[in-house]
């Protein structure tokens, strides 16, 4: 599952061993820290058009291990375009994806999930027509390690496994609690819980990275700090590293460990929750100065 | 009187089977993409033509091996051609290229096998059966031949109904069916789950074929019997395999039982020409049933909330 790449010590600093360079700036992630396993998915340089429109330009940046990471920007800024581009929907014709220390060369979306990456969609994306818990068992397709065949007669190690993974999966239905809606078609279920299957169906995933775009979109404020509390515990209980794409910018300063800021496709900041505030370019693209 | 009404339904009810099969390959690619497909009927007409040419020079066995092979080969030209480059598209897009790869097939299968009539010798006994002859005068009259077609056609509807309604296929089936993306993002490998069903379809219109091309020859009108699963389909849910087998039984059934019941009925009473009642009786059904169950007797019915 870790693709060689050791953990990082802890006896280490912060940023990994010092070598001849010496330079492991806090914004450029190193050769050498991608390869050390601080940085989980490092994207150099990556750009996307859509015939004549660029939807993203030459952006870099890094998502570590463990850290809960916004992507911030006004509407058409390219959040959504970028994930997708980490998730394998778009191939961007520029650039450079190093996934768990490994560059990546242009994958489909299934390959992206077996490679550990699971996701949320701004429309929620969730399969209408079966019910919660179906959906979620869906999250579980590459745990099953069983074929088709033991699955058909169903005894014996397919019987074992089926329990197992079920076992899982109310596990989720636990956390996120939603046993009450476990046998309801998702169709049915009001937005903020079809929210919550979803998030249900992509936890399901055991993912590395655990990519969600817009989570809070359409909420109220409960559902938001709901919403919010599972975010933080699945970066605390689970380890899970996350990037998430949000409007709400008190959510995004209460969750973020760090904030990279898109606009028109280019990167215009990248920091702290506190850097990013303070940052005249970031205020400018969101009040529109530059109109 | 109920003698031949019952020899009609059984006839009816084996006709019924072998729409059933039809039916079914409709079913599994609509429940693996949300798409009608269209080119069904040519992939019917493209596999019996296989067969019987094939046949004619070399046991049938062999002949069968060859047209699976055939049949899944065009699986994969079909996912490989044209399905890998619509996916996230319109159903009504993916409906199109099916328009196109209908016609292309039919054409393409008659370029490459010849357009004439051709037979199928399967070899069934021909002799017919009489059943029940202490109850009813003579006997009810069963046509061996249609009734192993029926047994095979049954076989190979309840194989595919357990093989996608137990395994976990069946979920993946009905998840990439409902949101593509949202399937691709949990790792349902969309382009295999497509290659499988339009093989597994390739196969049910290869026996399909076989069994209407025993019956009728292999010509061109073969591919118009993929017009009659249509309101087989109507009638038991798209998405439903169960739905597949039940549609098909009471449509081979009802218009059979049709024409010999209500056929004199209605030239007698408003004097008419009469005749041809099987034609149409299936979509009339269809129809009403549009009207009062539009997603079938055993389809999802899926209430979205906007």
């Amino acid at each position: 599952m870790d693709s060689g790449a050791h953990s990082p010590g802890s006896s280490e600093g912060p940023f990994g061993r010092n070598d001849s360079t010496g330079n492991y700036g806090m914004r450029a992630p190193s050769e050498q820290d991608i390869v050390a396993g601080n940085v989980l998915l490092a994207v150099e340089n990556v750009s996307l058009a859509f015939g004549g429109v660029k939807a993203v330009a030459g952006v870099s940046f890094d998502i570590r291990k463990g850290e809960i990471r916004a992507i911030i920007g006004p509407n058409g800024a390219g959040k959504t375009s970028m994930l997708n581009v980490i998730n394998g929907f778009y191939h961007p014709q520029q650039g450079r994806i190093t996934f768990k220390g490994k560059p990546r060369a242009a994958m489909r979306p299934y390959e992206a999930a077996l490679g550990g990456i699971a996701r949320t969609f701004q429309n929620v994306a969730l399969f209408k027509g079966m019910t919660a818990l179906d959906n979620i068992m869906a999250g579980r397709t590459l745990k099953m390690r069983r074929g088709f065949f033991w699955q058909l007669l169903r005894f014996g190690p397919a019987l074992a496994e089926e329990i197992e993974q079920r076992r899982r999966v109310e596990e989720i239905i636990d956390f996120l609690k939603i046993q009450h809606i476990r046998k309801v078609q998702v169709g049915k279920l009001p937005y903020g819980l079809q929210k919550r299957v979803e998030l249900g169906r992509a936890l399901a995933m055991e993912p590395d990275l655990l990519l969600l775009d817009e989570p809070m979109a359409g909420m109220n404020l409960e559902e938001k700090e709901d919403m919010s509390r599972f975010i933080l515990d699945v970066n605390a209980h689970y380890g899970t590293t996350i990037a998430l794409i949000e409007h709400d910018m008190g959510v995004v300063m209460d969750l973020s460990d760090r904030v990279l800021v898109l606009d028109h496709g280019v990167k215009i900041a990248d920091g702290t929750p506190a850097e990013v505030q303070a940052d005249q370019a970031v205020i400018d693209a969101y009040l529109g100065v530059s109109h | 009187m109920l003698g031949p009404v019952l020899e009609t339904l059984i006839g009816g009810l084996m006709t019924g089977v072998l729409y059933s099969l039809v039916a079914l390959g409709f079913v599994l690619i609509f429940k693996a993409s949300g798409v009608f497909n269209f080119a069904q009927g040519a992939m019917v007409l493209f596999a019996a033509l296989s067969f019987a040419r094939l046949s004619e020079f070399m046991p049938l066995v062999i002949a069968f091996a060859f047209s699976v092979l055939i049949m899944i080969a065009l699986a994969y030209a079909i996912e490989f051609l044209v399905l890998r480059h619509l996916v996230n598209q319109e159903g009504i897009i993916l409906f199109m290229a099916t328009l196109g790869i209908a016609y292309f097939l039919e054409g393409f299968g008659q370029a490459v096998w010849g357009s004439d009539i051709y037979k199928i010798a399967l070899g069934l006994p021909t002799d017919p059966i009489f059943i029940l002859e202490s109850v009813f005068p003579g006997g009810l009259l069963i046509d061996p031949a249609e009734l192993i077609a029926a047994i095979i056609c049954a076989v190979m509807v309840l194989v595919l109904a357990v093989f996608f309604q137990v395994t976990r296929v069946g979920r993946a089936l009905r998840a990439v069916a409902d949101d593509h993306q949202a399937a691709q993002s949990v790792g349902i490998p969309l382009n295999q789950i497509w290659l499988m069903v339009w093989a597994v379809s390739g196969l049910v219109a290869l026996v399909a074929g076989m069994m209407w091309g025993a019956k009728l020859g292999v010509q061109f009108s073969l591919s118009l019997i993929a017009l009659k699963a249509l309101p087989v389909l109507i009638l038991g849910g798209f998405t439903s395999i169960p739905g597949a087998i039940v549609g098909g039984l009471i449509i081979g059934a009802g218009e059979k039982l049709a024409e010999v019941l209500l056929g004199p009925v209605l030239i007698r009473t408003f004097d008419l020409a009469g005749g041809g009642i099987e034609n149409w009786f299936a979509y009339v059904l269809a129809l009403v049933f549009l009207l009062f169950r539009p997603q079938g007797l055993f389809g999802e019915r899926i209430i979205e909330r906007v």
